[in-house]
């Protein structure tokens, strides 16, 4: 007895059957990653406990955060084992929003510009934060 | 009325690897995704439009702060607890961001029992993840308590860029609604599975189509989604 999908052949019997997309992994890895995503937010973390500053911070933050949210969306979301397809149409849009960020630090950086060029003493000195 | 059987063509073409299975799904008169039940995509799709919402909140917010000649409030300073006399920063973020991993792990333990079809262990599975995301929920409304009562507004606050208090209620706002919406609907899963409407396949409330195991998985997605959110604000906002 096969539904629209002709996927759950067996399901009359109320069996599993060849369930094509049943994450039957082994509950190890979801332990695993886990633990690597406590140790990845602790490490997160102590970046900012130790006051670590400048670049070694924004590398530090950002590679954790990308560490982590690969491990969430490859394992938890499943993506490792889904079709290429799939991946790419869901991960490449993402992406190119990089593209926008690197657009709006651009204007970001003028906009600090101009202000500190036209708009007087108050905006002397542009304020960055350490 | 009764869907005709439609034929897999997963099963009647050989199958390309790698980038040439990209275009081999893509192309011709055919279903995209095979093997996929068609719920897992939408709902891929929809995190992606989500995605470019939190982008372009995430991504305006860089921008404001980047140019901002006031300069913007430390949020170690801004974020931190007194605890016996100790400030801690950062403290009550910290503990959200373990609740949250948490209940990201709680829920694909509910999604592999799911599909083991031990229903008890999912629905017990899914609603520790409901209580773990409103405890999130519950400790971000005590973050925004004791800012506003600190003085900071949309429009200003005590410590520095009038551009801060508008960031942080807008990003934290809609993560907190979207944590919120996710609970309500792991509640609702968690009653389909304790009722055994998957195992008997009934049809939901909403739709004509069977209830199966894949809904937990669906809704995993939905929060994992919200968990990667929150990995890219407890960056971006908190950290940075």
């Amino acid at each position: 007895m096969t539904n629209a999908d002709g996927q759950h052949v067996a399901h009359a019997e109320g069996q599993p059957g060849p369930h094509v997309q049943g994450q039957q992994h082994p509950l190890g890895i979801y332990f695993k990653i886990w633990g690597l995503l406590f140790v990845l937010s602790i490490g997160s973390y102590l970046v900012d406990y130790f006051h670590f500053q400048g670049y070694l911070r924004w590398t530090l933050i950002s590679v954790f955060m990308l560490l982590k949210a690969g491990l969430i969306v490859a394992v938890f979301m499943h993506m490792l084992w889904e079709r290429l397809a799939l991946v790419y149409a869901i991960v490449v849009p993402p992406l190119l929003l990089l593209v926008l960020l690197g657009i709006a630090a651009l204007e970001g950086d003028y906009t600090l510009l101009t202000r500190g060029t036209f708009f007087g003493t108050a905006a002397e000195a542009p304020a960055k934060h350490q | 009325m009764t869907p005709p059987a439609a034929t897999t063509t997963a099963g009647s073409l050989p199958q390309p690897e790698g980038l040439q299975s990209i275009v081999a799904d893509l192309s011709s008169d055919q279903r995209a995704f095979k093997n996929v039940p068609w719920g897992k995509p939408m709902m891929w799709i929809f995190l992606v439009s989500d995605t470019f919402i939190f982008g372009s909140f995430l991504i305006s917010y860089m921008t404001v702060r980047m140019s901002t000649t006031v300069p913007w409030p430390n949020p170690s300073e801004v974020f931190s607890l007194t605890l016996f006399g100790k400030t801690v920063p950062l403290l009550l973020i910290a503990i959200m961001t373990f609740v949250l991993i948490s209940s990201s792990g709680t829920m694909a333990l509910a999604v592999n029992f799911g599909y083991r079809r031990d229903r008890a262990k999912t629905v017990l599975f899914l609603l520790l993840t409901a209580a773990l995301g409103e405890t999130f929920v519950g400790m971000q409304a005590f973050e925004w308590t004791k800012l506003i009562l600190e003085g900071v507004r949309p429009w200003a606050n005590p410590w520095g860029a009038a551009q801060f208090g508008s960031s942080f209620f807008m990003i934290t706002g809609f993560h907190g609604t979207h944590v919120t919406i996710g609970v309500i609907f792991l509640v609702i899963v968690a009653i389909k599975v304790l009722r055994g409407d998957l195992d008997k396949e009934r049809p939901g409330f909403l739709t004509g189509r069977k209830g199966n195991y894949e809904i937990v998985e669906i809704m995993g997605l939905y929060w994992h989604f919200v968990d990667l959110v929150w990995v890219f604000i407890f960056a971006f906002f908190y950290l940075w």
